[in-house]
């Protein structure tokens, strides 16, 4: 059983090897590689191609991953959120990859969204040229830095396709909540509700006799999907913590108001709010919570924009998957209404969404506004427009809700900047004092996490709070490594035919504990193992055919009895003595006992699991003694 | 009592007596025996049994073996007891053997009725109203009932024990008191055998293992000791302290916290403070109890008058531990200041802090309070060390948000239980707010301003940690002024300013009201301070605040609304509400303050803002802010006619105080002075039937709210004493005009709402005012509004009738 690690622990990729199945737990994909180079303008700009320093050669390249295993092996894929999907494509089309992926409809949905804008921002400022030479180590070290710290830039590979994409996605296989999926027979997984997402999930794989439980990206807060499922992660032999808070020290509800009074601020002096996001997820709830502010505040006058190639998609896919909802939202499906209060803001033209910038958005464009648009980056998409468009007055603010990104990295290439900036990052997964209380709660037998888990975030060392405290420690793993999870299997369960069955003559040795003595063929395929009935000694018609029968089947003696049970010495000895034996001497050795009987020269060396009559070559003696000893154990 | 009482009376005692009449709740039988107690204090209770056989009926009645009803028998027991208090009744009583019977073995006591609470707890009531002479002591003693009391101390209902515990105390009182009077401390063997009994029971209770008897003695002991100031409590003190101090010996203590109020209350008594021993345990239970038991009891003691040095500085240093011990944590260098230096110092190991989570916090809040409290003492502990413990707290807070850096594992776990922690912040802050009286070096003030601003600005402080952190800015920068008294803020408190505003700004616009509401409170309270100061004008004339203010009175939330409305109030007041135009729409002129105040007034659909626009107008007036006081008459006129429509009485009554100021301004101050000048009197008068005052304030005379019925009184009598000074009595002749007044008056008085007065003559108002006869008015307001709902015989007819004895009824029953 062992658990390889790639990748950031928010973004996590793992493989677990479990059973002779090879399991690939998500397959994030980390674009914080993207801040080394300049945004792609929508329209030509002169001051971002002025800028000194600054490469514009090369488009768009992402990391992907090291060649820790060969990916060909892995069997299938087990998909936890829509964030955590984003690689897949290049795991799925380049690598010989043959397994089937498992997912939520609402994860495959909303990440086909997310990967279809990605493609779309990046596609549609093709480059002429792309330059690769720089990769070469050699040059890599004379580049400005932080290109020249930039790790393993040579594996940093370019956006994948939308037919790549389709390909990838046309792999992945459906589920549902609570399904089981029997995986070549050897383990079951099952999918549980996570309560982060839209059909975000843990995943429980358990075979008979152990349990693995991985949770990523969960979250106990009341927020648009279903709760977390925690009672059904009880009982695990080993629980993977993946997918904690990146900002530990912000609480998602102080957050949204800190989000609020900015925008109210900011709008109330006649400035423009930005709003770099993705186009599904924190967005919604932001719009639910602004929906109840912005009356309140007075702001009810103010546009609201929601650009994104998707943004129409994920505003309607989001009413659709009801049955993904928390319980409240629910409820309005059987009114009927709609679950989220931005169908509302929608009608009543407070909420507009395009797909870019052009077309109908510059005609309904109105100032003082709030608009919502990706990349959170700010490297691509139309929210590279709208920094170069405002960022020039003071009047304006962009506020950061997105936790992926370091927000004055991604605001580099702006610089200077008289735009305000606010950080406000809402990440409503697990924190360390939920994670404590859910493991009160679950009580696994062993936490593996990631190591940036297991001790308080670098810049504020002295939090001890800010880490997993569980007992025992939680085991931790790095980037790259290869952990043996802390388990051996011992059990495996076989079933016995039953006229085998019938056949058993159980005996009872121990109150409550009964045996039998088996014989049977032991059958395997598909890992499962079946006991049946051996099949009647051949009778023996021939000597050609006998023999051949006996290379088909194990030779079926006549069964010595089994003997169990122990030896009490001191009776043994009275026995010997009542049996005509004198002379004995006891000694003790380390396991047991030796019975010298000196007269015949004979030793009798009682042991736990083993007697041995040692005699000199007196057969009869040796019989005779055999039957005093087996009349202390039982037979069967 | 009265003739009424007495004749109602019989059927009274009739119906409490039958088991099938349903007695009305218990409240009445309440009333009833506080108007027995009443009559029995102003008289002799004997002659009332006598000239009420009733009474007696009823004793003797509730005896006989029925089914009546537990309230009736406890009401039954309570009311001997308070009969029997006279000793001549209670030897009436005693004669017909009716206080044997319902106190003694024969009683309640033996019967199933004793299962009920309410009957014991009658029983006990009844006997501590009778043990007031030797005679009941006696009775006391001989009835047996002492043992009752011993059992009832441990009664499974709460009331009942607690009862029982006064009791004793009633009785060691009354059989100590006689016999010791004068002298100086009585021996054991003169007291008498009842008093002998409780104080050996006492004795038992304090060798006990058990906790709870333990307890019970304590508390017995603790009113004793708090109640009793006779010398005799010497005595009792003398014989049970050893005992006491010996419960201090055992592992854990029992009872901790009955100990300390045992141990505070005999410090308290001028009886026995002057006890060396008292001291000598007192400083014995701070050494044994724990920090979180020890802190009451220290706190206790530094608020004494005088107690030994020695026992205070061990007290403060209780106290001061916990505070210390954070500093400890995260002291870098030894030059750090240390709050407790020496041997107290070393005697706190790090590892005392407790180590759960709300027990340390429990701690720390406790601590931060009982500090707070005795800071502004004037016997509090000297030199206060009021850099340490700024520091200290200082460093509290920053645990708190996590800015804090431990420098030892003890300090790391103090970190990780601190984190986030609301009780502690708040307790922090308002001892921050508290420690803004004494000064501190300047750094340490720096510090405080930085982690007040901290605060200020984390989106993660909760509302209220907001609110405290907002007062405790302010009382700071109160006092950072320099020199005190003087309304200038020194050069640091400046520069936090231009800070503050800007959080000012955003939270003002958080979503949250309770966090809008205080900035608001904040800012209206600083503007009061410093409106006039040129820094301050200059730093908020340059922020979005005034704007963010005004756009406030439009809160869907009413409490912002009032708040913003006073913060308008002020902000006006000093000129800092001259918002330019907004840069779209130029050409808009925006409207005065005055103007949206009153908008406020009359549309606002909630009554906290419209309360607060009357506050506002009114101070404005009184202060005569330049708005106002260019034309007082034009400003108050529509403000007046608002306020008498309004459906809120408190805005009415802020009406009448406004017209009060406005007559105030125009006739002169209240108080005993001489009538104005006719020719000012006529030119006011004219001005006040101009503004319709006189409409508001007779119609208001007869509001159905007494407060605005009672303002207006004083409001018109003001205005007579003004017109009509003593003696003289001018006549002005009886016109048509004031005849209808005084019909429209009658109306009103008998609640038709009818025709509004019309225009008024200033003649004709003072006719009126002269008819009618607003002393005697007042003074049937001033009377409470049930004064005859509350009178026994309204008690009496209503017990009656809920039984339906009164009346038609009675004919039916033959």
């Amino acid at each position: 059983l062992k658990l390889y690690r790639k990748r950031h622990p928010t973004l996590p990729c793992n493989v677990l090897k479990f059973k002779s199945t090879t399991i690939m737990l998500d397959c994030g994909l980390d674009m914080t590689s993207t801040l080394n180079f300049l945004p792609l303008p929508l329209v030509q700009s002169p001051r971002l191609s002025n800028l000194p320093g600054w490469s514009l050669k090369d488009g768009n390249a992402f990391l992907d991953k090291t060649e820790l295993i060969d990916l060909s092996t892995v069997d299938v894929i087990l998909i936890s959120n829509y964030h955590c999907m984003m690689a897949l494509p290049y795991i799925t089309e380049h690598t010989g990859f043959m397994g089937t992926v498992y997912a939520t409809e609402p994860t495959v949905q909303i990440g086909r969204l997310l990967m279809e804008e990605l493609v779309n921002f990046i596609e549609r400022v093709p480059k002429a040229q792309s330059a690769s030479l720089w990769k070469n180590k050699d040059i890599q070290r004379l580049l400005p830095s932080p290109l020249k710290d930039a790790v393993e830039v040579s594996t940093w590979r370019r956006c994948y396709t939308m037919q790549e994409v389709n390909s990838a996605l046309s792999k992945i296989q459906l589920v549902g909540y609570s399904q089981k999926i029997e995986l070549f027979g050897a383990v079951q997984v099952t999918p549980l509700s996570s309560g982060y997402a839209l059909g975000s999930s843990n995943w429980i794989i358990q075979s008979h006799y152990e349990k693995v439980s991985y949770v990523s990206g969960s979250s106990l807060l009341t927020t648009h999907p279903q709760p977390m499922d925690q009672a059904s992660l009880k009982n695990s032999d080993v629980l993977i913590l993946t997918g904690l808070t990146q900002i530990p020290t912000a609480n998602p509800d102080s957050m949204v108001g800190e989000f609020c009074s900015n925008l109210a601020l900011t709008v109330r002096n006649g400035g423009n709010v930005l709003v770099p996001c993705y186009p599904s997820g924190v967005i919604y709830d932001l719009l639910e919570c602004l929906y109840q502010y912005i009356d309140s505040a007075g702001l009810s006058s103010i546009p609201f924009y929601f650009i994104s190639p998707v943004a129409n998609s994920s505003l309607e896919f989001s009413q659709i998957f009801a049955e993904w909802l928390c319980h409240n939202k629910q409820t309005k499906v059987y009114l009927p209404e709609p679950p989220f209060p931005h169908a509302e803001l929608i009608q009543t033209n407070k909420l507009k969404h395009y797909p870019s910038i052009h077309g109908d958005f510059s005609n309904d464009f109105r100032q003082p506004c709030v608009v919502f648009t990706g990349h959170p980056s700010l490297r691509f998409g139309d929210v590279v427009h709208f920094m170069e468009l405002w960022g020039k007055s003071s009047l304006n603010t962009v506020i950061f809700t997105e936790p992926d990104f370091s927000y004055l990295e991604a605001l580099a290439p702006y610089q200077p900047l008289a735009m305000k900036c606010i950080y406000c990052p809402i990440d409503t997964r697990l924190n360390f004092i939920q994670v404590s209380k859910l493991l009160k709660e679950v009580q696994p037998l062993h936490v593996v996490c990631p190591e940036q888990y297991t001790q308080p975030p670098p810049a504020q060392s002295h939090r001890m709070d800010l880490m997993v405290d569980c007992q025992p420690p939680a085991m931790s793993y790095r980037r790259a490594e290869v952990l043996a999870l802390p388990f051996k299997r011992r059990y495996e369960k076989i079933e016995i035919m039953p006229e085998l069955a019938d056949s058993l003559v159980p005996m009872e040795i121990k109150p409550g504990i009964s045996l039998a003595t088996v014989s049977a063929v032991l059958h395997t395929k598909d890992n499962k193992h079946v006991l049946q009935p051996p099949p009647r000694p051949a009778q023996p018609t021939g000597g050609k055919k006998r023999k051949r029968a006996s290379d088909d089947i194990p030779d079926c003696k006549v069964l010595k009895p089994l003997l169990s049970g122990s030896i009490p010495v001191d009776q043994f000895v009275q026995t010997l003595e009542k049996h005509g034996f004198s002379d004995i001497k006891v000694e003790d050795t380390a396991k047991g006992h030796i019975v010298l009987l000196q007269e015949a020269e004979t030793l009798i060396q009682i042991e736990e699991d083993s007697t041995h009559i040692i005699c000199d070559d007196d057969e009869v003696l040796r019989v005779r003694l055999r039957d005093l000893v087996l009349k202390f154990l039982q037979k069967f | 009592m009265d003739p009424e009482c007495a004749r109602l009376l019989p059927a009274l005692c009739a119906v409490l007596a039958d088991p099938r009449q349903p007695v009305a709740d218990d409240t009445c039988l309440e009333k009833l025996l506080d108007w027995f107690k009443a009559v029995t204090e102003a008289g002799s209770s004997l002659l009332l049994l006598q000239e009420h056989p009733c009474l007696v009926e009823l004793l003797f009645h509730v005896l006989k073996p029925q089914d009546l009803s537990s309230r009736i028998l406890s009401f039954a027991l309570r009311l001997a007891g308070i009969f029997a208090a006279q000793e001549n009744c209670f030897q009436f009583l005693q004669q017909g053997e009716l206080l044997p019977g319902l106190f003694g073995e024969p009683g309640p006591l033996g019967a199933a009725a004793w299962a009920a609470p309410s009957v014991r707890s009658g029983w006990i009531q009844g006997l501590h109203s009778l043990a007031q002479h030797p005679s009941a002591l006696r009775f006391l003693a001989d009835s047996g009932a002492v043992d009752t009391i011993f059992s009832l101390q441990g009664d499974p209902s709460l009331f009942v024990a607690s009862a029982a515990g006064q009791l004793l105390v009633r009785v060691l009182d009354l059989a100590l008191r006689g016999p010791a009077e004068g002298r100086v401390c009585p021996q054991a063997w003169d007291w008498p055998a009842c008093a002998r009994k409780v104080v050996c029971h006492l004795e038992d209770c304090l060798r006990s293992e058990a906790t709870p008897r333990v307890t019970q003695a304590l508390h017995v002991l603790t009113t004793t000791f708090g109640h009793c100031r006779g010398l005799w409590t010497q005595g009792l003190w003398a014989r049970l302290s050893p005992l006491v101090a010996r419960l201090l010996e055992k592992d854990p203590v029992p009872a901790p916290h009955a100990l300390v109020d045992l141990l505070l209350g005999v410090a308290r008594s001028p009886v026995l403070s002057s006890d060396p021993g008292l001291w000598e345990t007192a400083a014995q239970a701070l050494s044994r109890l724990s920090p979180t038991q020890a802190g009451p009891l220290a706190a206790g003691i530094l608020k004494l008058q005088d107690c030994p040095q020695a026992l205070r500085i061990q007290a403060f240093s209780i106290l001061l531990q916990p505070l210390a011990h954070v500093l400890e944590a995260t002291a870098q260098a030894p030059g750090t200041p240390r709050l407790l230096e020496g041997a107290a110092g070393d005697l706190m190991a790090v590892d005392t802090f407790p180590p759960s989570r709300s027990a340390c916090v429990g701690l720390l809040c406790s601590a931060l309070a009982h500090l707070e409290l005795l800071q502004p003492l004037p016997q509090r502990p000297s030199p206060w060390p009021q850099a340490p413990l700024l520091a200290a707290v200082v460093t509290i807070l920053r645990f708190c948000n996590g800015s804090a850096a431990p420098s030892s594992e003890a300090g790391g776990r103090l970190c990780a239980m601190l984190v986030g922690c609301v009780r502690v912040q708040r307790a922090a802050l308002d001892f921050l707010g508290v420690l803004s009286q004494g000064l501190g070096p300047q750094e340490l003030v720096t510090q405080v301003f930085a982690i007040l601003l901290e605060y200020l600005v984390s989106p993660d402080s909760s509302p209220t940690v907001l609110k405290k952190a907002f007062q405790a800015t302010l009382r700071w920068l109160l006092s950072s002024a320099t020199p005190p008294g003087c309304c200038d803020l020194e050069p640091y408190a400046q520069l936090v300013l231009g800070e503050l505003l800007a959080v000012l700004q955003k939270r003002l616009c958080s979503p949250c009201w309770e966090v809008r509401d205080s900035g608001l409170e904040f800012l209206t309270q600083m503007t009061r301070h410093w409106g006039g100061q040129g820094s301050f004008r200059q730093a908020l004339l340059g922020s979005e605040v005034p704007e963010l203010t005004r756009q406030l009175l439009q809160d869907p939330e009413s409490y912002v609304r009032a708040s913003a409305v006073a913060a308008v109030g002020q902000l006006s007041s000093w000129g800092l509400l001259t918002a330019p135009s907004s840069p779209e729409h130029p050409a808009v002129p925006q409207k005065t303050p005055l103007e949206e105040l009153l908008l406020v007034l009359t549309t606002d659909s909630e009554g906290f803002p419209r309360r607060a626009v009357m506050r506002v107008f009114t101070e404005w007036l009184r202060d005569g802010y330049a708005d106002v006081a260019e034309d007082p008459e034009q400003s108050v006129a529509p403000v007046l006619r608002a306020a008498s429509r309004d459906l809120d009485w408190e805005v009415r009554v802020q009406g009448l105080e406004l017209a009060l100021v406005f007559l105030e301004q125009l006739l002169g101050p209240r108080g005993p002075s001489t009538a104005a000048p006719p020719g000012a009197l006529t030119q006011a008068l004219q001005a006040l039937c101009r503004v319709q005052l006189f409409e508001f304030a007779f119609r208001s005379l007869f509001d159905c709210d007494r407060p605005v019925a009672q303002k207006s009184c004083d409001l018109l009598l003001f205005l007579k004493a003004k017109a009509t000074p003593s003696g003289s009595q001018q006549e002005v002749g009886d016109g048509p005009n004031v005849a209808s007044v005084e019909a429209a008056l009658r109306r009103w008085q008998a609640g038709e709402q009818g025709q509004p007065l019309g225009e008024l003559a200033p003649e004709a108002v003072l006719a009126v005012l002269r008819s009618m006869d607003l002393e005697a008015l007042r003074d049937t307001l001033a009377e409470s509004s049930d004064h005859v709902e509350r009178s026994p015989q309204s008690l009496l007819q209503d017990m009656l009738a809920t039984v339906g004895v009164l009346g038609d009824n009675e004919a039916d029953c033959y």
